[in-house]
């Protein structure tokens, strides 16, 4: 028994990107279905417990959890919107249905348009005794921390030290855990210098140019083997240190969630600076599947802040293609994207405007690691 | 204590697959991420290779003189997670 649902636009993902997309969809007066894998909506949001910052304009000096929450109450308010969680989006077909698990029941919805916004997945690492337990990724530790109240451990190693590693340093520290280290593989800090300060001043060291060679215990993490690295980042024997620890945190990066958009048949091209394999998409967030668009962290990742506006200026754009037309479209959606082009303009987006031109253009072909498939 | 080889860290956390017989499979000259996830079972797991395919291309890139942009990525299919049977086939004794 499989269930047929029909609706204007498909939202896959109700994170940040995903719930702006809606609601401006909504707004417009199109009858939005959100998809989302939790039992509530927020995506990463509901784990940050501290305060935004970065653009004025888009919720600075407001805490992820309280963003999550009034939009959530937002997208309550709109019959246009329809919610469905615990829900997960299992399959993209030819015939531009989107198949999903949703209370013991496979699912078909067929949208006019749809905006994938899954979010990302946390990248591993390699190290001698990484599955033991104690071994954690970011997003758990703020999962167990900040959404259920459970500490980790009590003495905690951060691997890296960009933004995640050093908030969810803070965030250990606040909550009472001993942060040992942060251990940085690179020659510098990644992350924000205010957040980088902050542990400091609490006397955290930081190890720039180390990674870790090893876990050491034998049913659980006692601790951990550090090794300077290279130039070229490659081990350098005899600098060995140990630090003590029951917990080691891994806050190496994340990766897009595109399984869906290759499904689709999106042309992807492989951006490192923004993660992994993105779509190619126009300044819209359209993808190369004329009914897809992309928005947040799975076209490439970035902060919630660029996530939100994402999300806007596809919904804004999905929204008029479906035939919800507004006067102020045009000079709307030159806003966002004016507003995003600003949140971007920083020395710390470099790097996202780097990869960002990657996403477009023609030598793009090239790097598509799943042009075989097509 | 289990003493663990240098190349016995865990590559695939869902199948249990180590750095080792990654690279004894590349060395055996399965080089393409789709022959060495037929044979080895990586990224077949759960997490359906969102976490270990990356560090397999990095290897590949490594022992073949490859770029990570060259690497051809295996299929994305459907379901992008794990389903119940009965979700598929629905629920006879209920419906009919």
């Amino acid at each position: 028994m499989i269930l047929l649902i029909n609706t204007d636009l498909l939202v896959i993902g109700g994170g940040p990107a995903g719930m702006t997309a809606a609601l401006k969809a909504a707004k417009k007066g199109a009858e939005v279905i959100i998809v989302e894998r939790y039992h509530e909506l927020g995506g990463q949001l509901i784990k940050q417990t501290h305060r935004f910052f970065g653009s004025k304009n888009e919720q600075a000096g407001t805490r992820g959890i309280d963003i999550a929450q009034g939009l959530t109450k937002e997208i309550q308010n709109m019959s246009e919107i329809k919610v469905l969680t615990e829900a997960t989006a299992q399959g993209y077909y030819e015939d531009k249905i989107v198949t999903v698990s949703y209370q013991n029941k496979f699912r078909k919805i067929r949208a006019k348009r749809i905006i994938i916004a899954t979010g990302a997945s946390e990248k591993m690492m390699l190290f001698l005794n990484n599955d033991l337990p104690g071994v954690y990724g970011a997003g758990a530790i703020q999962t167990l921390m900040n959404l259920y109240g459970i500490l980790p451990g009590k003495k905690v190693i951060m691997v890296g030290s960009g933004n995640i590693g050093l908030i969810v340093s803070y965030q250990l520290l606040q909550a009472g855990v001993e942060v040992k280290a942060v251990i940085e593989a690179d020659s510098e800090i990644g992350g924000y210098l205010v957040h980088a300060s902050k542990i400091r001043r609490i006397g955290v060291p930081i190890y720039t140019g180390y990674s870790v060679k090893s876990a050491i215990g034998e049913s659980f993490v006692k601790g951990a083997e550090i090794i300077k690295l290279d130039r070229n980042w490659q081990m350098i024997a005899g600098t060995e240190r140990f630090i003590k620890a029951d917990t080691i945190c891994l806050a190496v990066g994340l990766r897009p969630l595109v399984s869906l958009l290759i499904q689709a048949d999106c042309a992807m091209a492989y951006v490192p600076e923004l993660g992994g394999d993105v779509p190619i998409r126009d300044e819209n967030l359209k993808t190369t599947n004329d009914q897809i668009f992309v928005a947040g962290d799975a076209a490439g990742i970035e902060e919630a802040t660029a996530a939100m506006l994402e999300g806007e200026i596809a919904g804004l754009k999905a929204a008029t293609e479906i035939g919800y037309l507004s006067k102020d479209a045009i000079t709307e959606s030159r806003r966002l994207k004016k507003e995003l082009r600003k949140l971007r303009n920083g020395p710390i987006s470099r790097n996202i405007r780097k990869g960002l031109s990657k996403v477009r253009g023609d030598d793009n072909v090239k790097k598509n690691r799943y042009s075989h498939l097509r | 204590m289990v003493i663990l080889m240098n190349e016995d860290k865990i590559v695939c956390r869902c199948e249990d697959i180590t750095l080792k017989e990654l690279r004894d499979m590349i060395a055996d000259g399965y080089t393409r991420l789709d022959e060495i996830k037929r044979a080895l079972r990586l990224g077949m797991g759960p997490c359906q290779g969102d976490i270990c395919l990356e560090i397999a291309a990095r290897e590949i890139c490594r022992m073949t003189d490859k770029k990570m942009e060259d690497i051809k990525m295996p299929s994305k299919r459907p379901p992008v997670a794990g389903i119940k049977m009965s979700e598929l086939v629905g629920d006879n004794q209920n419906e009919k």
